[in-house]
This record gives C-alpha cells, sequence and structure tokens, in this order.
C-alpha cells in the first residue's frame, strides 16, 4: 500500500492522550478504505473543510434505519471511502462485553468494513464506521448471526441506553439495564421502522447522578429515585468523622435544602426527610455512610434535546414517582400515549418537547391522562394570559 | 452519480439510487427501481401508494410524513413494509420518483 503523507495528523500522535491518528493508521495498515479515511482527513485538516456529501439514504431490508449513508465528495482522490457508510449496532444494556463477543464483532468488521469503530456514539450504538453498500445486507446478516441487531436511526425510537446501574453501583435505585432490554425488545418496531415526525430518545440513569445524561439527551428521561428517607449508617458517620472528615462545610453546607444537620453533641446526622430534593450529594460524599431509600421507583422528565430548532431543552418533570418493575406496563403505556399524541399533533421534524412548547402542557397532560402537579414546573407563570375551558367558565349577566 | 439505461433511455441516478431529475420519472423506471429495491411484482396496491405519493409531492412540494402516508393509503406501516421492504423512504419515495429523503437519518 502507497504511504501517503499526513504530516498535520502525524502531530496528533505526540502528548499522552491516545492517539486517534495511531488508531486509524493501524486499521490502515491493513485496509484501503481506512487509509483512504486517513488521506481525506489529512486533506480536511489543510483545508479546514469536511470532505463528505450531503446526506445518503442506504439501509438493509426490512429497516427503515440503523445505516447512515455516506459518500465521499472526493471520490477520484479518494476511491476507498468513496462509500463509507456507518453501521449503528445496539450495544448490549450498560456497555458490558465478553472478549469473545467482541471479537466475533471485529471479525466481521474486518471482513465487511473499515476495521474502525466509535466505542460508542454518543446515544449509545456500538459504531461500525465505514462500509460500502454492496456490503450492507451480508454485514448486517453476519451481525444479527452473531446476536447483534441494529440500532435506531431517523424518525424513529433511537436506541435506548443506561447507566451501569445495578450492576456495580449502589446507588442505583432502578435496575437500568433490564429496563433498557426489555424495552428495546418491546420496541423492536419503533426502533427499525421510522414511524414518528422525528426523533425519540429513551436514557435509564439509576439515580438522579444521572451518569447516562438523560436528563439532557432524552426526550423520555428515566431516573431513579426513592420517596422515603434516606438510611444513615450513624456509627459509619462517626467514623468518617472521627476520621477527620469535614463533614459540616463538606456536606452539611452543600445541602442545596438544608434538610441535613449535624449533632455534634449527640454525633448525630439528622435529616428533614420532606425537605430532601434527592440530589445525591451528601451520599457521594459519604457513600459508606450514607445510602438511598428504600421504597424505589424513578422521575420522567420529558423534552430533553439539542438547540435545533427551538433551542436546548432539559427535560422537566413529568411524573415525579413511578414504580419500574418488570414489565414496566405502566411505563410503557405513558410512552405509548405520548408517541401517539406527537405522531398525531407534531409537525415534520418537530420533537415532542418542542411539540409540548407549541401546543401547551395542559393539552398534553390531558392527553396523556397525567394531573398539572406542582412538580413540574420550577415557578407558577408570571403573566395572567390564562385560558380557561368553556365549560369552566360560568355565565356573568 | 451514475447514468442506467431503462427501456433504451439514459437516466441519472445520485449514489443512493435516486433520481437526479424527477422530469425521467416513467413506469419503466417504477419498474427498474422494483428490481433494484426487490419489490418484487408491482400490485394495484403499490401503484396506489406510487400514486399518493406523487400527488402529494406534487400538491405539497414535499414527502408527506409516515403517519399521513398511512392514514391516507389506509395501509399499516407493517403492510407498505410488506410492499417495499427498504420502507417508506428508500423504497416507496425512490419508486414515486421524489427527491432522496434528507435531514438526521
Amino acid at each position: 500500500m502507497d504511504e501517503k503523507k499526513t504530516p498535520l495528523l502525524d502531530e496528533l500522535e505526540k502528548g499522552d492522550w491516545p492517539s486517534f491518528v495511531t488508531e486509524i493508521k493501524r486499521a490502515a495498515a491493513k485496509n484501503a478504505s481506512a487509509a483512504d479515511l486517513l488521506a481525506q482527513l489529512e486533506t480536511s485538516y489543510e483545508n479546514k473543510e469536511g470532505y463528505w456529501k450531503h446526506g445518503g439514504i442506504v439501509g438493509v431490508k426490512g429497516y427503515g434505519g440503523g445505516v447512515v449513508g455516506r459518500y465521499s465528495s472526493q471520490p477520484e482522490k479518494f476511491p476507498h471511502v468513496r462509500e463509507f457508510h456507518t453501521f449503528r449496532v445496539n450495544q448490549p444494556a450498560g456497555f458490558f462485553y465478553t472478549a469473545e463477543k467482541l471479537r466475533q464483532v471485529a471479525a466481521i468488521w474486518d471482513q465487511y468494513g473499515s476495521g474502525l469503530f466509535n466505542l460508542h456514539g454518543s446515544t449509545g450504538d456500538c459504531i461500525l464506521l465505514g462500509t460500502t453498500t454492496e456490503n450492507l445486507q451480508p454485514c448486517y446478516d453476519a451481525l444479527t448471526e452473531c446476536g447483534f441487531d441494529l440500532g435506531g436511526s431517523g424518525s424513529a425510537m433511537r436506541t435506548l441506553s443506561c447507566c451501569v446501574g445495578q450492576a456495580r453501583c449502589e446507588k442505583a435505585c432502578i435496575d437500568s439495564m433490564n429496563i433498557i432490554r426489555e424495552l428495546t425488545l418491546h420496541y423492536q418496531d419503533a426502533i427499525h421502522r421510522p414511524a414518528w415526525p422525528y426523533k425519540f430518545k429513551i436514557k435509564v440513569s439509576a439515580c438522579p447522578n444521572d451518569c447516562a445524561a438523560a436528563s439532557a439527551r432524552s426526550d423520555l428521561a428515566v431516573i431513579g429515585t426513592w420517596r422515603d428517607v434516606l438510611e444513615m449508617d450513624q456509627d459509619a458517620v462517626r467514623e468518617a468523622v472521627d476520621g477527620g472528615f469535614d463533614i459540616f462545610n463538606r456536606v452539611i453546607r452543600k445541602c442545596p435544602t438544608e434538610a441535613l444537620e449535624w449533632d455534634s453533641g449527640k454525633r448525630e446526622l439528622k435529616i428533614t426527610a420532606e425537605d430532601c430534593v434527592h440530589c445525591m450529594h451528601c451520599i457521594n460524599m459519604m457513600p459508606k455512610a450514607l445510602h438511598i431509600g428504600r421504597e424505589r421507583g424513578a422521575t420522567l422528565l420529558i423534552g430533553g434535546k439539542a438547540p435545533v430548532v427551538k433551542g436546548a431543552m432539559i427535560g422537566w418533570v413529568l411524573v415525579p414517582f413511578i414504580k419500574m418493575e418488570p414489565p414496566y406496563t405502566e411505563f410503557k403505556d405513558l410512552v405509548d400515549k405520548i408517541t401517539d399524541w406527537w405522531a398525531d399533533h407534531g409537525k415534520n421534524r418537530e420533537r415532542v418537547g418542542e411539540l409540548i412548547e407549541r401546543m401547551g402542557l395542559s393539552a398534553f397532560l390531558e392527553a396523556v391522562g397525567l394531573e398539572p402537579l406542582p412538580q413540574m414546573v420550577h415557578a407558577p407563570r408570571s403573566n395572567p394570559y390564562i385560558f380557561w375551558k368553556a365549560e369552566e367558565v360560568g355565565s356573568h349577566g | 452519480m451514475s447514468n442506467v439505461q431503462i427501456k433504451g433511455a439514459a437516466v441519472e441516478l445520485d449514489e443512493d439510487g435516486f433520481l437526479v431529475d424527477p422530469a425521467n420519472w416513467s413506469e419503466d423506471v417504477v419498474a427498474f427501481f422494483a428490481t433494484q429495491e426487490e419489490v418484487g411484482e408491482l400490485t394495484e396496491n403499490h401503484w396506489k401508494v406510487i400514486h399518493y405519493l406523487r400527488d402529494y409531492f406534487q400538491k405539497f412540494g414535499v414527502a408527506p410524513m409516515i403517519r399521513k402516508l398511512c392514514k391516507d393509503t389506509g395501509f399499516t406501516l407493517k403492510e407498505i413494509y410488506e410492499m417495499f421492504p427498504s420502507g417508506p423512504a428508500k423504497g416507496a419515495c425512490k419508486l414515486a420518483g421524489l427527491p432522496k429523503p434528507t435531514g438526521c437519518v
């Protein structure tokens, strides 16, 4: 293979951080499309311009998504990235793999693609970067044979993702991994066959630390929580304090609602349960002494999305507390009601958060059968332009 | 981009096999795309979807949303995929000669 010069990219092999250039070069040693990717990228660095053409519609039979088509705008110069499509492969919940499965996927991708991966795409999928149209169907067939299916793309339910949850976190209030596996299986049709106005993402974080960034990056965020009082092991608290832990400055003063108190006489930590907003700070600071409560479930947030079109949104409270136990019937019913209403009323390319903003929270709540609650708002409205239904208004003489 | 011969006429297609010039659309083009997208034999139902897509596009200048397509034609999404295995966008819209769907696909 002729060595192409890449002086700008070579700079990025210096320094301590693992270099993506080294990764691509390693793939390029045995794969022509990875070599051309490197060459095209060097040209992009030189000219500060991207060389991928707009759009691309490719796929596998039976599915409307899962593959993102991509073509080089300079196919004569970089013939091996003329077609450079991406597979989104649904990742195992919590990104837990065995070496054996990863070897199998790598072997498939060496055979059909560039050998380059993105572990993982920001939605969670295992991304296989770069293959030809011709290879799509056989590669997909090999992947499914190996036990992997494609993830979502387009105006569909996207691949669900979660934090590691109960697999190895003592703060997990819900089984985030089981939830997304169960929902992924339940919503296969919605994932593979785009049927909605735009994309719809569900992410599950097992506690309010939100390690899956669900509140910012999913239309429907499931955030584990509890509704009794957090558990305190006073002996462990004392042990920490005796060991020099500055409980006053590092925990008590940092509590956002001043729900905590350190009784230095009795050497006891006290909590006013109804003031606690489950921010996790004290538990994070004293994980051996403080634990999540016993009555566990989740808070659902709706509407999280990136800026386009109406501005970025962090999901806001839709359901303050819901039990999340298999088979998650109540949750699935709610998802169906939300997506039905959205599919009926949403404009083309309108995220559910934007639709709620356009049609009003009250219309949305009524459609999905939820009562308005104070927890849904940060503050009541500051203007008097309130709509009343005709039947709510008595006749005035 | 590529040029293909369809019943003796040269037709220009983009990389994804969509028509570059919608004016080139004809029933022969549909038959050609049908083999490309593994549609099989074109039935009355296929033509119903194709004509609906063309009419909608001519009227509104965009492809209909999938919900609308299903509602107006009376086919479920499942039936659409049975007719057009690569789906309403890559399958049906291509056969109908509509421009390639864009956006975050």
